[in-house]
C-alpha cells in the first residue's frame, strides 16, 4: 500500500555530521558493494569501461564551496542518501505499491518485483536519493541496509549500515530518532541538527549536523599568554628560567 | 526535467483522445452512421490508446504496468490509469451501443465524458502535484492539460462532423476555445516565470542547511560523469532557445489555428478545416510540451549546482 | 498499512566463508574480511569486503579503493600470462609465452650482466611492501642501483626525521590523538595513514579539539579543520620559523625537555676558517660537550646530572670558543627575519594569524599539560614520577616535503616540536614501533660492485658525512646511476628513482644494459616530464638499438609503464599472494602495540579468470634469485633454498633469529620478535586475522626516545641489538660537514658547481630558501603555483581501470582561484593553456574560492595514455583528465652558466613535484575539446572489457 503509516514504532535512520565528513567517498562505494550483492537487484552499472560510465549508487558526495560575506571560503563535503521521510512524497506517488514506509521502524524501501520503472517516485523526491538502476531498470534507493541491522547471520556489533561501519572519520551515526535518549537523538540536541530543505514538507528522519564555527584569520588571540615578550628579554628569560630548573 | 518523447507524446495524443470522448460523450453533433458510429471512436480511443502505449515505453518494467492500478487511493498516476481504463471500458460499451442502435446515450455519454475529463485530470495531477517542481505545482496544470484536452476534442469533432455538413458556427466556438486555451496557458507561463525554485524557498542554501554559514556553490558533483539524477532531472535549456521555440509553439498552436478558424467564419467554409487546424495545435502542443518538461526546474538540481548547471 | 504486507528477508545469507588479509588497494595496509560466495560456476567469488574490527590500523573501517576492492580484483585490465614485445616500445603489442621461457629469457639477460658488470643492472621498485626483499635480492646481485620510490616520494619527510629525532610523521608517527589539545596538520590530502588520520580526527570532532589546517586547498582535512591557513607553496619553513621566532620570544618553550632529550646544549666550536668550525666540541672519547653551569667546566653531554649552560661563550680545553646550540639558535630565530610580519607577504599568512596562532599553540601546551600517572625510567637511570606531556601534536606530509627546500622545512617542523617539548610525550606525537630509531641505529649506505659478487652492505641508509658518499675513484662521479649520495643529492637516503630512466638514458654516469622495475608506472604519472620520458624509453642509437636495450617490468595491470617493457612479468592481485609487512619494511605498528602483517591467497588466480596463469612477483624475483644463483637464494647444492615467498616468510632469517615476520616465532611458536623460524608461523597470522599485535608495556609508552623500558622492550623484541642513544638533533652537524667541504675543507671536495648550492642550503640550523624552479624564472611570466592532491577514492594510476571509482573521478578539472579567473576572463567550464618553462598543458577549468590566491590545483594521476588499462580509446579519463607532470621537468630551468640542475631538494634529491611555477590562457573556443597532450591509443591483448556489470547478481536476494 502506498499510504504513509500514521505513525512508525521506530524512526530509524543516520545523523551525518558535516562538521566531520571528509568527502572520503567510503561510505558511497562500501554502501555500493555491500548492496550489489545483497537487497534486490544489483546496483549496475553501464558502459562501466567505456566513455560514459553510468551506475546507481544509493549514496553520493557533493562537495559545496560556502562562502561567508566576510571571511574566506570553506569547503563542505556532503553525503546524501535517502533521508526516510516521515511525509514520504516518494511513497505516495508510487503507482504500483513498490515504495512503502514500514510501519516498524519507518524505513522506506522499493519492493523491485512490484517496481514498473516509472521513475516518479525519483521525480517526487526532493533530495535526488532514488535512482534508477541502469541494468534492471527498477527503483534504487537506500535501504537503511534493512538486510544488515536485523541480519542473524552477522555478528551483533556489525548490525548497522555499511556506509556508518565503514565511516573513516565517523561521520555517520545510526539509530532511532523516536527515541530521545538515543545516541542519535542526542547528537542532534547537542549539535543542532537540521532538516534538508524543511519547505518541501518531507519531515526527514535522517538529520544533518552543522559544521562548527570556524576561526576567521582574523580573531584575536583569545590569551595573551603567549606573545608577551618576556620583561628582560629572551635572554633574562633564559636565565631565570634555567635557574627555576636548578 | 529531461524531455522525454514517450512522455510527451502520452500527454498531447491522449489528452486530443480523451477530449474526442468526452465531447462525443457529451453528444457534440457528428456524422451519423455505422461507419462514424465505428470509426469517430476508433479514432478517438486510439488517440487515447497510443497515448496510454507511448507511455510505457517510459518505464523500466512494462509487463508489469498492470500493478500501477493498484494504489489508485493514494498515486495520482495509479488513478490516471484506472481511470483511463474506466473510461475506455465505458466508452466501448457507449460505442457499440451507438454502433448497434445508431444512437448515441447521453445517460451513458454524460459519465463517459465525465471519466474523460477526469482522466485528463490526473494526467495533469501527475505533474502538478510535485512539489519538487514549483512550475508545475499549481492548480494552473490541471486546467491547461484540460482546456487543451477538451480544444482538441472540439478541433477534432467539429472537424470531423464537417465532413457530413457541420455547423460553420462551430468555428466560432472553436476559436474561443482556442483562445481561452492558449490564455490559460500564457497564465501558466506567467506564473511559472516566477515559480523558480527560489520562489518556494528551496535554495542551494535551504538543501544544503549551509545558508547560514554563507553563499553556498556547488564545487564537485558526486561523481564526474552524469547520472540518472543529472540526465532525468538536472536538464534545463537555455532562455534564448526556450523563447524561440515558445513562440513557435504559439505560431503553429494558436496564431495558426486561430486563422483556420477565422477564415471558416470569414468564408463560411466548411468546418472541416478544423481538422487541419487541430493538426496545427497539435504540433503547437508538442512544442509547448517539450517545454513543459524541458523548462522544469526540479529541486535535485540544487545539490548538481542550481538550475542549469 | 504501511510496507507490512512486503516481505523483506532480514537475515539473508551473507557468504559462505570469511578470510582475513590485508588491503592493498594503498600502502596504509588496513585488515580486511573478505567475504566468499560461490558463484554459479561453484567457483569462489568475492561478495564483500569490510575492515576488521580487530585491525590495529582500521579497526573495522575501511576507505573507499578499500571498498572498491572486488572491481580492482577483478578488472578487464589484469595481465593473465607473461608477455614478450613483438612491436615497438611503447606500441604495446606482444605475444603470450609461457613462464618457463620468460623465466629463462630473463635468467639469460640478468646472469649476463652480473658475470660482466653487476651495475649495468638498474632495479628499482615503486610502492611495493617487499623492500626488505627487493633490496636483499639486488645486494646479492651484486648492482649497486636499487632503491624504491622514496626519492621521488617523501624522503625528506623520512630523511628530516630520521636525522632530527629518529622518527617521522609518515608511517613512523603519529599524533596522540586520545590526549592532544590541539592538532595542528601541514600539507596533507591523504597520506600512507589514510584510515587511521581520518579516525584520529574524528576522534579529535568526538573530542572537541581543535584541529588547524595549512595547506593551500583547503579540501578534505583542511575543510573540516577550525581553522584554516592558506598559505602560499613551498613557504611552510617561513611560517614554522616564524611560530618558532612567537615562542621563543615569549619563552614558551620547554627548556628541561630541550636539556634532558636534544643537543641544545652542545657545544659548537667557533673558530672561523678551521676545519671543524661549527662542529661539535668533543672529548677524546669523541663524546660531544657542554659546559656544567654548576660545575663550570666542559664535560661529556653523555654525564649524568648535568645542569648545562644554553647561553654564553665557552672556553674549550684546547683554548677555542665554543658555545651552546641553542644560543645559536635563539639568535637566528630571534632575528627580525623571522618576524611574523616580515614573513606575511611570502606565506600569505598575516601576521595577526601568525602571532595568534603560536599563542594558541603555547597555550595548549602549557597551560594544558596532560599528565599520565606512569613512572618511568630515563637512559640514564633517572626514575621519573609522572609522564607529563606538552599537547600539542603536528602531522605532515608531501605539502612540505615535496618542495626543494622540503628537508629543511621538515627540519624547522620538528624544531618546533622538540621545542615545545611534543615528541613522544602524552598528547604529542608518538613514535610507532620500530621507531624511533635514530641514525646510529641506522645502516649506512653502500655501493662498489664486483663481478658475480654482492655488495657488501645494504644500498641505502642514512650517510653522516661527505666521506660516506658513494663516489667513482674521482670522488666527483656518482657511483649509482641514480646519483643518489653524491654531490648532487648527498643525503638521498631512498635513491632517487625519478632521474633513472634520463641518467640512463643519457649514459649518465654510465649506460645500463637491463632496467628492471616493479610496480611503478614510470612512463606516466610516476615520471616527471612524462611525455620526455616516453620517448627516453623508445629512443634508439645510432645503430637503432634501444637506448636502453632491456627493460624487464612486472605489473599486475595493463599499465601505461607495460607498454615500454620488453618482458612483462604478470602479478597477481592483492587477494591470489602472499606477502609481508614486516618490521623489517615498513610495518603497520600502531603507538601502543608493536605490529606487522602477511596478505594470503584466499582466492586461488586459477580460479579467478579464464587462462589466468599469473605468479606473485616475490616468488618469482626468489625463482630468478636462485636460478642466477645468488647467495643466499640456493642451498649448497645449488638448488633454491626457498619455494616460493611464502616459504621465504617463513624461514628466512636476517639476523640469528629475526626474520619477516615478528609473530609466533620458535618452534612451536611460543616467542615473539626473536625465535627460531616456525613452520606454522603462516597459519597462526591467519588464525589470528592476518596480523600480529604486541603491546607496548605501559612504562614504555612514552619518552621512548630516552625511555629504559622502551630500549629493554625493543631488544627483547629484536627491535635492535642493544641500546642506541637517541638525542634530538636540532643542530645537524652532517650537514654543517657539508658545508665544511663546500668552504674547501677536507679532501672529498664538491664540484665548484655546487659549493654556493651547498653553503647556502646545508644550514646545520633549519633554514628556509625560496623553491628553485621559481627562484630560475621571472615571476611575472610565471606567476602562479600549481600542485596536485591525492584523491581519497583514487589510488595514483591504478583507481581509474576500477569500475566503481572512476564514476568518481573520471577526470579532473583545474581548479583555479577565483581572482586568476576573472582576470585571464575563465569560466566553470572553460579550456585553459597551463605553461611552464618546460611545456604547455590544455585542461578544463573550475572556479574555486578556498584556495590561496596564487595556487590552482588539480587531482594526481586521473589523467591517463588512450588505451591503457583496458578502457575505451575515448575514455574521460583520456579526453578530458590530464596529467600535471607535463609540465613539470626533471631538471630545473637553465642557469646563466647552463648548468641544469636536477628539480630536486640538494640535500636528500627528493623530486620537487610542488615547485611547479605556471601561467594560465584561456583557450580557443572549440566545439569538442581535449586535453593536451594527446598520445597516439596503446594496444593491448586483452579480452574486451564488459559492456554492463551487475555484480553480484547471482546472489540477489528475494524480498
Ligand atoms: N604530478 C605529480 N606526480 C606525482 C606525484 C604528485 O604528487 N604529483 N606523486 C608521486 C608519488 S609520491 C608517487 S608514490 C608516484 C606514484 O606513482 P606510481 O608509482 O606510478 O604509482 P601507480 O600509478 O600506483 O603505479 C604503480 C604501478 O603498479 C601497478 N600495480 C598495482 N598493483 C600491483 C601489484 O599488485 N603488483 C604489481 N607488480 N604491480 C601492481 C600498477 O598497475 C601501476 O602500473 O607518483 C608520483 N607522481
Ligand atoms: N587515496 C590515496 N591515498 C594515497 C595515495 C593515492 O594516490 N591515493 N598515494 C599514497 C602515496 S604514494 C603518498 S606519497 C601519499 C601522499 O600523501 P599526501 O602527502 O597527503 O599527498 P598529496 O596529495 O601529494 O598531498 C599534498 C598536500 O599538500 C598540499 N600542498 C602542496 N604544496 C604545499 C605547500 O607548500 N605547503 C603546504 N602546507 N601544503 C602544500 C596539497 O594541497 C595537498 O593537500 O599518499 C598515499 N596515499
Ligand atoms: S565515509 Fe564518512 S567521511 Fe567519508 S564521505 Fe562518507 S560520511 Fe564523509
Ligand atoms: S529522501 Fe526522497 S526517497 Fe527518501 S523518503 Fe524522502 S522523499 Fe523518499
Ligand atoms: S519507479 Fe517503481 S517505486 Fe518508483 S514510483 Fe514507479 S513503480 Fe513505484
Ligand atoms: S544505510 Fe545502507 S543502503 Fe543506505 S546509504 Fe548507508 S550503506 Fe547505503
Ligand atoms: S586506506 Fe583504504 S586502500 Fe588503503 S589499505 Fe586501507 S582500506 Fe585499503
Ligand atoms: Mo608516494
Amino acid at each position: 500500500m502506498t499510504s504513509l503509516p500514521p505513525a512508525t514504532e521506530k524512526a530509524l535512520g543516520l545523523v551525518i555530521d558535516l562538521d566531520t565528513c571528509v568527502g572520503c567517498h567510503a561510505c558511497v562505494v562500501n554502501c555500493k558493494e555491500w548492496n550489489t550483492g545483497g537487497y534486490g537487484a544489483p546496483l549496475g552499472d553501464l558502459d562501466p569501461y567505456g566513455d560514459e560510465p553510468v551506475g546507481s549508487f544509493l549514496n553520493r558526495i557533493h562537495t559545496f564551496e560556502v562562502s561567508p560575506d566576510d571571511a574566506p571560503a570553506s569547503i563542505v563535503h556532503f553525503p546524501k542518501s535517502c533521508l526516510h521521510c516521515a511525509d514520504a512524497p516518494c511513497v505516495t506517488v508510487c503507482p504500483t505499491g513498490a515504495s512503502y514506509k514500514r510501519s516498524e521502524d519507518g524505513i522506506v524501501l522499493v519492493d523491485e518485483s512490484m517496481c514498473i520503472g516509472c521513475g516518479l517516485c525519483a521525480w517526487a523526491c526532493p533530495y535526488g536519493a532514488r535512482e534508477m538502476d541502469p541494468v534492471e531498470n527498477v527503483m534504487k534507493k537506500c535501504t537503511l541496509c534493512v538486510d544488515r541491522i536485523y541480519n542473524e547471520n552477522i555478528p551483533k556489533e556489525d548490525r548497522e549500515p555499511a556506509c556508518v561501519r565503514t565511516c573513516p572519520a565517523g561521520a555517520r551515526h545510526f539509530g532511532d530518532f523516536s527515541d530521545p535518549a538515543s545516541n542519535v537523538s542526542r547528537l542532534v540536541a547537542e549539535r543542532g541538527g537540521m532538516d534538508l530543505m524543511p519547505e518541501m514538507g518531507t519531515a526527514p528522519v535522517n538529520k544533518y549536523l552543522p559544521p562548527r564555527p570556524k576561526t576567521r584569520p582574523d580573531t584575536a588571540a583569545a590569551s595573551t599568554s603567549a606573545n608577551e615578550p618576556a620583561p628582560e628579554g629572551f635572554l633574562g628569560w633564559l636565565d631565570r628560567a634555567l635557574e627555576r630548573l636548578g | 526535467m529531461h524531455p522525454a518523447v514517450s512522455v510527451i507524446f502520452f500527454t498531447v495524443m491522449s489528452g486530443a483522445g480523451f477530449g474526442l470522448i468526452a465531447l462525443i460523450g457529451l453528444g457534440a453533433p457528428l456524422p451519423g452512421g455505422l461507419a462514424a458510429a465505428f470509426l469517430i471512436p476508433a479514432l478517438a480511443g486510439g488517440l487515447a490508446i497510443a497515448g496510454l502505449v507511448s507511455s510505457t515505453f517510459h518505464l523500466g518494467h512494462p509487463e508489469r504496468a498492470w500493478r500501477a492500478l493498484s494504489q489508485w487511493r493514494s498515486s495520482w498516476l495509479s488513478r490516471e490509469g484506472v481511470s483511463a481504463i474506466v473510461t475506455l471500458v465505458l466508452f466501448g460499451f457507449y460505442t457499440l451501443l451507438w454502433m448497434v442502435s445508431g444512437e448515441r446515450s447521453l445517460l451513458l455519454g454524460v459519465p463517459v465524458a465525465a471519466c474523460a475529463v477526469l482522466t485528463v485530470y490526473t494526467t495533469a495531477m501527475i505533474y502538478a502535484q510535485l512539489r519538487t517542481v514549483p512550475r508545475w505545482h499549481t492548480g494552473l496544470t490541471p486546467a491547461c492539460y484540460l482546456v487543451f484536452s477538451l480544444t482538441c476534442g472540439f478541433l477534432l469533432a467539429a472537424g470531423l462532423n464537417g465532413l457530413t455538413g457541420g455547423e460553420p458556427g462551430a468555428a466560432g466556438f472553436a476559436f474561443f476555445a482556442i483562445l481561452i486555451a492558449w490564455a490559460v496557458k500564457v497564465a501558466w507561463w506567467t506564473r511559472a516565470a516566477r515559480a523558480g525554485l527560489a520562489s518556494t524557498g528551496s535554495t542551494m542554501e535551504t538543501a544544503t542547511g549551509l545558508g547560514a554559514i554563507g553563499k553556498v556553490r556547488l564545487l564537485e558533483r558526486p561523481h564526474t560523469g552524469e547520472n540518472y539524477l543529472t540526465r532525468e532531472m538536472v536538464h534545463v535549456i537555455g532562455r534564448k532557445h526556450a523563447a524561440k521555440l515558445r513562440s513557435i509553439a504559439l505560431l503553429l498552436g494558436a496564431v495558426l489555428p486561430l486563422v483556420i478558424t477565422l477564415a471558416i467564419w470569414f468564408f463560411a467554409a466548411s468546418t472541416i478545416w478544423l481538422i487541419p487546424a487541430f493538426v496545427a495545435l497539435m504540433a503547437g502542443l508538442f512544442v509547448e510540451r517539450w517545454l513543459f518538461f524541458a523548462e522544469a526546474e526540479h529541486a535535485v538540481s540544487l545539490y548538481y549546482g542550481g538550475p542549469g548547471a | 498499512m504501511g510496507g507490512d504486507r512486503h516481505d523483506v528477508e532480514r537475515s539473508p545469507h551473507v557468504s559462505d566463508e570469511i578470510r582475513k588479509t590485508t588491503c592493498y588497494m594503498c600502502a596504509c595496509r588496513c585488515g580486511i574480511n573478505v567475504h566468499l560466495r560461490n558463484g554459479p560456476d561453484g567457483r569462489p567469488k568475492v561478495r564483500y569486503i569490510e575492515g576488521n574490527r580487530d585491525h590495529p590500523i582500521n579497526r573495522g573501517v575501511l576507505c573507499a579503493k578499500g571498498s572498491a576492492g572486488i572491481m580492482q580484483h577483478y578488472s578487464p585490465a589484469r595481465l593473465n600470462k607473461p608477455l614478450l614485445r613483438t612491436g615497438e616500445r611503447g606500441s604495446g603489442e606482444f605475444r603470450e609465452i609461457e613462464w618457463a621461457e620468460a623465466l629463462a629469457l630473463a635468467t639469460e639477460w640478468l646472469g649476463e650482466v652480473r658475470e660482466r658488470d653487476p651495475k649495468k643492472l638498474a632495479f628499482f621498485t615503486g610502492r611495493d611492501q617487499s623492500q626488505s626483499l627487493t633490496g636483499w635480492w639486488a645486494q646479492q646481485f651484486g648492482t649497486p642501483n636499487f632503491a624504491a620510490h622514496g626519492g621521488f616520494c617523501s624522503v625528506n619527510m623520512a630523511a628530516g626525521g630520521i636525522y632530527t629525532f629518529g622518527g617521522a610523521f609518515w608511517e613512523f608517527g603519529s599524533p596522540d590523538w586520545e590526549k592532544t589539545e590541539l592538532f595542528m596538520i601541514f600539507g596533507v590530502a591523504e597520506d600512507h595513514d589514510s584510515n587511521p588520520i581520518k579516525m584520529g580526527l574524528g576522534r579529535l570532532k568526538e573530542r572537541g579539539i581543535k584541529v588547524i589546517g595549512v595547506n593551500p586547498v583547503r579540501t578534505g582535512y583542511n575543510a573540516v579543520a577550525d581553522e584554516w591557513v592558506g598559505i602560499t607553496p613551498g613557504t611552510d619553513g617561513l611560517f614554522i620559523l616564524a611560530l618558532v621566532h612567537e615562542l621563543l620570544k615569549a619563552g614558551r618553550i620547554d627548556l628541561d625537555y630541550l636539556i634532558r632529550y636534544t643537543n641544545a646544549p652542545w657545544l659548537v666550536i667557533e673558530d672561523e676558517d678551521s676545519a671543524d668550525h661549527g662542529l661539535f666540541a668533543r672529548n677524546e672519547a669523541g663524546e660531544p660537550l657542554v659546559f656544567d653551569r654548576h660545575k663550570q667546566e666542559c664535560l661529556s653531554s653523555k654525564s649524568s646530572g648535568l645542569k648545562p649552560a644554553l647561553k654564553g661563550a665557552v672556553t674549550l680545553p684546547d683554548g677555542r670558543t665554543a658555545r651552546p646550540v641553542f644560543e645559536l639558535l635563539a639568535k637566528k630565530y630571534l632575528g627580525e627575519d623571522y618576524a611574523p610580519e616580515a614573513v606575511a607577504r611570502e606565506t600569505g599568512v598575516s601576521a595577526a594569524q601568525t602571532r595568534r596562532l603560536a599563542a594558541e599553540i603555547a597555550d595548549a601546551a602549557f597551560e594544558r599539560e596532560v599528565v599520565v600517572e606512569q613512572p618511568w625510567t630515563d637512559m640514564k637511570g633517572e626514575r621519573h614520577e609522572r609522564m607529563v606531556g606538552r599537547p600539542v601534536s603536528f602531522h605532515a606530509m608531501r605539502g612540505i616535503s615535496a618542495h626543494s627546500n622540503g628537508f629543511q622545512t621538515c627540519r624547522a617542523l620538528h624544531l618546533l616540536q622538540i621545542l615545545l617539548g611534543s615528541i613522544d610525550c602524552p598528547g604529542g606525537f608518538r613514535f610507532k614501533p620500530p621507531y624511533p630509531r635514530p641514525i646510529d641505529g641506522q645502516p649506512r649506505p653502500h655501493g662498489g660492485c664486483k663481478p658475480g659478487e654482492p655488495l657488501p652492505g645494504p644500498h641505502l641508509g642514512f650517510l653522516r658525512g661527505p666521506e660516506e658518499l658513494l663516489l667513482q675513484e674521482d670522488g666527483v662521479t656518482p657511483q649509482r646511476i641514480d646519483h643518489a649520495f653524491s654531490w648532487d643529492a648527498p643525503m638521498s637516503s631512498h635513491g632517487l628513482m625519478h632521474m633513472v630512466i634520463s641518467n640512463a638514458h643519457a649514459g649518465d654516469p654510465y649506460p645500463i644494459d637491463v632496467l628492471f622495475m616493479y610496480m611503478a608506472n614510470m612512463s606516466w604519472n610516476s615520471s616527471m616530464n612524462s611525455g620526455g620520458v616516453m620517448e627516453m624509453l623508445s629512443d634508439k642509437d645510432a645503430d637503432g638499438n634501444y637506448r636502453i636495450p632491456r627493460i624487464i617490468y612486472s605489473d599486475a595491470y595493463n599499465s601505461e609503464m607495460v607498454a615500454y617493457a620488453d618482458l612483462v612479468l604478470p602479478d597477481t592481485t592483492y587477494l591470489e599472494r602472499h606477502d609481508c609487512i614486516s618490521l623489517l619494511d615498513r610495518p603497520i605498528s600502531e603507538p601502543e602495540a608493536l605490529a606487522d602483517s602477511i596478505r594470503w591467497p584466499v582466492v586461488d588466480p586459477a580460479t579467478q579468470g579464464e587462462g589466468r596463469d599469473v605468479r606473485g612477483f616475490q616468488s618469482v624475483l626468489l625463482d630468478l634469485g636462485a636460478r642466477l644463483g645468488l647467495p643466499g637464494m640456493i642451498d649448497g647444492n645449488g638448488d633454491p633454498l626457498y619455494a616460493d615467498y611464502a616459504d621465504y616468510m617463513v624461514n628466512h632469517q636476517r639476523r640469528p633469529g629475526v626474520g619477516p615476520l615478528a609473530g609466533w616465532r620458535g618452534k612451536n611458536g611460543g616467542t615473539h620478535g626473536r625465535g627460531d623460524p616456525n613452520p606454522g608461523q603462516i597459519n597462526r597470522y591467519i588464525e589470528n586475522g592476518g596480523f600480529f599485535e604486541a603491546h607496548v608495556p605501559e612504562e614504555a609508552q612514552y619518552f621512548k626516545h630516552a625511555n629504559r623500558a622502551w630500549s629493554d622492550w625493543a631488544i627483547e623484541m629484536g627491535l635492535q641489538d642493544g641500546a642506541v642513544e637517541n638525542v634530538f638533533q636540532l643542530y645537524l652537524e652532517p650537514l654543517r660537514k657539508f658545508q665544511l667541504a663546500a668552504e674547501g675543507h677536507g679532501d672529498r671536495q664538491p664540484p665548484d658547481s655546487h659549493r654556493e648550492r651547498i653553503k647556502a642550503t646545508f644550514d646545520p640550523l633549519p633554514v628556509w630558501y625560496a623553491p628553485f624552479e621559481g627562484e630560475g624564472l621571472s615571476k611575472d611570466e610565471f606567476p602562479y603555483h600549481a600542485i596536485t592532491q591525492r584523491p581519497a577514492a583514487m589510488y595514483h594510476s591504478w583507481g581509474s581501470q576500477n569500475a566503481w571509482l572512476r564514476q568518481i573521478h573520471g577526470s579532473n578539472p583545474l581548479y583555479v582561484p577565483g581572482p586568476i579567473c576573472d582576470e585571464a576572463g575563465l569560466k566553470d567550464g572553460d579550456w585553459a593553456w597551463v605553461i611552464s618553462h618546460h611545456g604547455r598543458i590544455k585542461v578544463p577549468v573550475r572556479r574555486m574560492e578556498a584556495v590561496n590566491g596564487k595556487t590552482m590545483w588539480t587531482w594526481n594521476a586521473i589523467g591517463k595514455r588512450p588505451g591503457a588499462w583496458a578502457l575505451d580509446e575515448n575514455a574521460p579519463e583520456a579526453k578530458r583528465g590530464f596529467l600535471l607532470n607535463h609540465l613539470i621537468h626533471e631538471l630545473l630551468p637553465p642557469k646563466a652558466d647552463g648548468l641544469r640542475w636536477s628539480n630536486s631538494d640538494p640535500i636528500t634529491g627528493q623530486a620537487a613535484w610542488f615547485d611547479l611555477r605556471v601561467r594560465i590562457e584561456k583557450a580557443e573556443a572549440e566545439e569538442h575539446p581535449v586535453s593536451l597532450p594527446q598520445f597516439p591509443p596503446q594496444k593491448d591483448g586483452l579480452a574486451e572489457p564488459p559492456s554492463v556489470i551487475a555484480y553480484g547478481e547471482e546472489w540477489e536476494a528475494k524480498q
